[in-house]
């Protein structure tokens, strides 16, 4: 990697990263696996002038069940994500995506803070996120703020975080029927159309569903017309077929790039979400 | 005396390879380990624009810069380096190194910073400022023939770099008789035609390019390491435009991490490197990053093929045209041009095809350079070929192995010259189709395919027969010499070193060629060494490339260690008073044979070679000897592979679910190796024919420039790979070894094409251009992606 200079400052704590950042001015970057912002900076796409190592926090990453709801640390790689017990028992989904996240080398270094600050429109983590409707907790100057997943990305490499906060951990109550549906890019592994559904059951009944969206849009989103599909119709195939039908329409803003097009990428929201669908009804509990 | 082990002979053998201790622990010596002290390091500006003139460089930025020691623009570099030579015969229009007037491809330099470490040359080159006048670009290659919207070289009209250049049945130096090639079409039941693009490649070596010039003025000498294919032709052209002679320049290829064809050519950077260094009396380095990898190092493939071709009803091919237009980007490289010419050549595949008409012609386009990518013109011809004759089973309703297998030349037909005429050495192409339907159970197979159709999956078989040149030599054929060089020297301790000028880049030489050293000599093969890569301690060579190493380098290894043998009998025969015709060399030991306690230990007669206390009448003391070997033709290994592919019908995703291969590379030296070599070539032949393929945009901006855009094959894209070989010698060289290295590119790309093809069948479709894209194949299932011929629309 040839990329212009920076200095290079290891953060010992959440309120060192806040405060190295503020003391950076703008041009300050924090980096923990660096598969995101390393690749920019061979580029010079990024040429920040301080890198903030945040890899090395105490706490900084982990997943734990906290009052019911699951945690999982900024600066928890892919890998961990997805080979965590936790996670593999109460949440699935959540492991079964980061383990399609790239290649091994990827999922060895890179970490979900990194991957959900960096908002790349074809990232694996925001849909399942929109669907376990996630909380992020951000640490800046003045304390905590906590941000809806569904609000954190604001457009392309976009998010709702100021240049001295940082992403610190996520939390949501897990669901167990909820899964995570791709079609693969080829070159970067990066989702050309990524679905993942969540689903209440009660009494055979779906009694709500969330299902977001990545690969596919400028930024990730829910399927509301998928979600109202839905809702209140037997936990069946049937009804995650006729659903998942309502996919790709109305969405004005597909990507279309060499991989493929527009016209593609929506009629893929269909069939993957009709995937992530029946992946989370064959969750639903007995 | 203690009884020597019993050595077995290792000929043959499954022998781990030497090399990978040291590549896989990191302690190898790569060109950017290089150091000398006082190196500054290059880096280039590069064009961002596919055409334009340059209207202004400002190198005031950059020099500005702490830590820049000079700058160049293309027309300074001009002053004391002369255009860049190419190695085949065809007309080049001017190329230099940087460009001083009008850029042509994205990536093409146009100045060359000198500076203190690399950050800081990448930092000046960022802050060269280049004006351009754009021009229109160019990137469709049919377009380009036109001669709209541009003209890349003014000495070229029409963008026409050769050709049309005929091939094939009639064709002579006094012109070009159709006569009859006309009558096999006009004699035919069944006319099958197709355009088919076979798309452009990136090779993508793990190492990339990277050189170290360093010319010490004191010794009027230069030392350049390069990653290359060919230290010695790097040597050659680096004397010839530096104005050194050859005994003034070394040229060392160090551990080089694959070239797959692209480290053959020798470049701009390098040429730019040595004159440097010798202007500035500096030593200079300058490594490529993977960006600049996509867009200066030379692409493969990219060509076009208009196929027809004419057979009875029963399924016998009558004739063959074949119309191709290759695109070979903005300039002439080394052996650019001459890479088509065999995709002519090959034309015939493994068919007794009576009457072939091949013409081509090579375009020049605002890309980068295409040249010599694994396999280099044969797997071209061979993806036509076989494609057609695909298509020509499905015309006839015949299976797809019997219309092959009614064509083949027959194995007591050889050497057998081809209607493009290529003699090939030897085959027995029935022998190879047999074992492949054999090992992938063909009927099996078929009736799985069908069955799996039954439930609605869209499964597929595909099957191909492949030929192609390896070994490539005799000097008539190649502008270096096609020959290949050797020296084997028994040490004074009874070890061996040997070198060969057959540069190895991954193809385990260092292993082979021990091997068959410690068989010859009957000596362990941990006391054989063999050196290469280096010019200073090779006395000559050609390289590695043409899959030529163990049929042009071995038989050079194994004469040159038959003549030290020779010679070393002899002193044993003075120490043993025998005859030196009743010695065996094994185990260690010089015996008399019958009379095993009669011997001498190998070290010992070593030894005395050195010292002879009375020497042999007419022998000069010492155990050196060497070979050049020439062989007195190329050879042509072939084989057969079968692909079983499904698509998935909702998104168009294809997977490979079985690949069998079965290669007859002649005799193997060491079967693992092959095998690693087999499976790299699969790898990157499936690899074409499903994820890879550098696409441009229409303004020749390249859209695959990373890693991001452009795929590469993983292991776990692919399912085990079933192997199998046939072995049919080739009479060409002692050793009977035809090589290896690109015959599972050839064979595999067609056979999974072909693959698709029949999954699709059910949806009217006959043909489908490369990459397999999942949405490509998803618009055939979609009724939208297919002409009325049957075609890709």
């Amino acid at each position: 990697m040839i990329p212009t200079a920076f200095e290079y400052e290891r953060a010992t704590s959440l309120d060192d990263a806040v405060a190295r950042l503020a003391a950076a001015g703008g041009a300050g970057k924090l980096i923990a696996g660096g598969h995101s912002l390393v690749p920019l900076m061979k580029l010079r796409l990024s040429e920040p002038t301080v890198l903030i190592d945040i890899a090395h926090i105490p706490d900084f990453a982990g997943i734990r069940e906290v009052n019911g709801k699951i945690e999982i640390g900024a600066g928890t790689t892919h890998h961990d994500v997805a080979t965590s017990p936790l996670l593999h028992d109460r949440c699935p989904a959540v492991a079964e995506t980061a383990a399609v996240i790239g290649d091994p080398q990827v999922r060895n270094r890179g970490t979900i803070g990194g991957s959900l600050a960096h908002a790349d429109p074809a990232a694996d983590y925001p849909a399942v996120m929109l669907a376990v409707d996630a909380d992020l907790h951000v640490k800046g100057p003045n304390g905590w703020r906590v941000i809806a997943a569904r609000d954190f990305v604001q457009g392309v490499f976009t998010v709702d975080l100021a240049p001295d906060e940082v992403l610190a951990r996520v939390t949501f109550a897990p669901v167990r029927a909820a899964a995570y549906a791709k079609l693969h890019q080829q070159a970067s592994r990066f989702a050309i159309v990524g679905v993942a559904a969540a689903l209440e059951v009660r009494g055979g009944v779906i009694a709500s569903a969330r299902v977001g969206l990545t690969g596919a849009a400028s930024s990730p989103i829910r399927l509301a017309n998928v979600e109202s599909a839905l809702s209140g119709q037997p936990a069946s195939s049937e009804t995650a077929a006729s659903a998942a039908r309502f996919g790709g329409a109305g969405i004005d803003d597909l990507n279309s790039d060499i991989h493929a097009s527009a016209e593609y990428r929506r009629a893929m929201i269909p069939v993957f979400t009709r995937r992530a669908l029946d992946g989370a009804l064959a969750r639903v509990a007995g | 005396m203690a009884a020597s082990p019993v050595l077995p002979k290792l000929v043959g053998q499954r022998v781990k390879r030497r090399e990978d201790p040291r590549l896989i622990q990191g302690r190898g010596t790569y060109v950017d380990d290089v150091k000398i002290v006082g190196m500054q390091h290059l880096a280039f500006k590069r064009s961002d624009i596919a055409h334009g003139r340059i209207r202004s460089i400002d190198t005031s930025g950059a020099e500005a810069v702490a830590g820049v020691e000079a700058v160049f623009t293309g027309a300074q570099i001009a002053e004391f380096l002369g255009p860049m030579p190419i190695g085949t015969p065809f007309p080049s229009p001017d190329h230099r190194a940087v460009a001083s007037d009008v850029v042509r491809y994205v990536g093409e330099p146009v100045a060359v910073v000198v500076a203190r470490d690399r950050y800081v040359a990448r930092d000046a080159a960022d802050a060269v400022s280049v004006e351009y006048d754009p021009l229109p670009a160019v990137v469709d290659p049919e377009r380009a023939l036109t001669g709209e919207p541009a003209v890349l070289h003014p000495d070229f009209p029409n963008n026409a770099a050769v050709g049309p250049l005929p091939s094939g049945t009639g064709a002579s130096p006094k012109g070009v008789d159709d006569s009859a090639i006309d009558r096999a079409f006009s004699e035919a039941d069944v006319v099958v035609s197709q355009r088919m693009a076979n798309h452009r490649l990136a090779p993508t070596s793990i190492e990339p390019r990277g050189v170290v010039a360093h010319y010490e003025p004191g010794k009027d000498a230069m030392t350049i390491w390069s990653s290359t294919q060919n230290p010695h032709i790097l040597r050659t052209f680096i004397a010839s435009l530096t104005g050194l002679g050859q005994d003034q320049v070394r040229a060392i290829a160090p551990e080089v991490g694959g070239g797959f064809g692209s480290k053959i050519n020798i470049y701009g950077e390098e040429y730019v490197a040595a004159a440097l260094s010798k202007r500035l009396g500096l030593p200079l380095k300058w490594v490529e990053d993977r960006s600049e990898a996509f867009l200066s190092t030379i692409h493969g493939r990219d060509i076009i093929a208009y196929v027809d071709l004419a057979a009875r009803r029963d399924g016998t091919v009558l004739g063959l045209k074949m119309r191709l237009v290759a695109d070979i980007g903005a300039y002439n490289m080394l052996l650019t041009a001459a890479i088509p010419t065999l995709t002519m050549t090959m034309a015939s595949n493994v068919y007794a095809i009576p009457a072939i008409r091949a013409t081509l012609t090579e375009v020049f386009t605002n890309k980068t350079p295409t040249d010599a990518y694994r396999g280099a013109g044969r797997p071209e011809a061979i993806y036509f070929v076989e494609r057609a004759m695909d298509m020509l089973a499905r015309e006839l309703g015949m299976d797809p192995a019997e219309v092959r297998r009614r064509n083949f030349i027959p194995s007591d037909q050889f050497p057998f010259k081809t209607q493009t005429g290529a003699v090939y050495d030897s085959g027995d192409y029935a022998k190879a189709l047999d074992r492949a339907l054999e090992k992938a159970g063909w009927e099996r197979l078929k009736a799985e395919r069908d069955a799996a159709r039954a439930e609605g999956r869209l499964v597929g078989l595909g099957l191909s027969m492949y030929v192609e040149v390896c070994g490539v030599g005799p000097s008539s054929g190649l502008p270096t010499g096609g020959w290949e060089h050797s020296q084997v020297t028994v040490e004074r301790d009874g070890r061996v070193s040997a070198t060969t000028g057959a540069s190895p880049h991954g193809q385990g030489n260092e292993t082979t060629f021990a091997q068959m050293l410690a068989d010859q000599l009957g000596i362990p093969m941990e006391h054989v060494r063999i050196h290469h890569g280096d010019t200073g301690v090779v006395k000559q060579g050609i390289g590695t490339f043409g899959s030529r190493s163990q049929a042009v380098g071995g038989a050079a290894l194994h004469l040159a260690g038959g003549r030290v043998k020779a010679k070393m009998a002899k002193f044993a025969a003075a120490l043993l008073e025998a005859h030196e015709g009743d010695l065996v060399f094994e185990n260690g030991m010089i015996a008399v044979k019958g009379a095993p306690s009669s011997a001498k230990s190998f070290a010992e007669v070593a030894g005395y070679a050195y010292r002879p206390l009375k020497l042999p009448d007419g022998l000069e003391p010492g155990l050196s000897e060497e070979a050049f070997f020439e062989p007195s033709n190329n050879t042509y290994p072939f084989g057969c592979h079968i692909a079983m592919l499904e698509i998935d019908r909702d998104t168009g995703e294809p997977r490979l679910l079985r690949m069998v291969a079965v290669d007859d590379a002649g005799h193997l030296i060491n079967p693992l190796i092959v095998e690693g070599q087999i499976h790299g070539g699969l790898a990157q032949g499936i690899g074409q024919a499903m994820i890879e393929e550098v696409a441009y945009s229409d303004d020749g901006q390249p859209l695959t420039a990373s890693f991001m855009d452009y795929a590469i094959p993983r292991a776990s894209d692919f399912p085990r790979f079933e192997l199998e070989s046939t072995v049919t010698p080739t009479p060409v060289n002692p050793l009977g070894a035809k090589g290896v290295g690109e015959a599972g590119t050839i064979g595999s790309t067609p056979c999974v094409v072909s693959a698709a093809v029949d999954a699709l069948s059910g949806f009217g479709v006959r043909h489908v251009d490369m990459m397999l894209r999942p949405e490509r194949l998803w618009r055939v299932i979609q009724g939208t992606g297919v002409s009325p011929q049957g075609g890709q629309a």
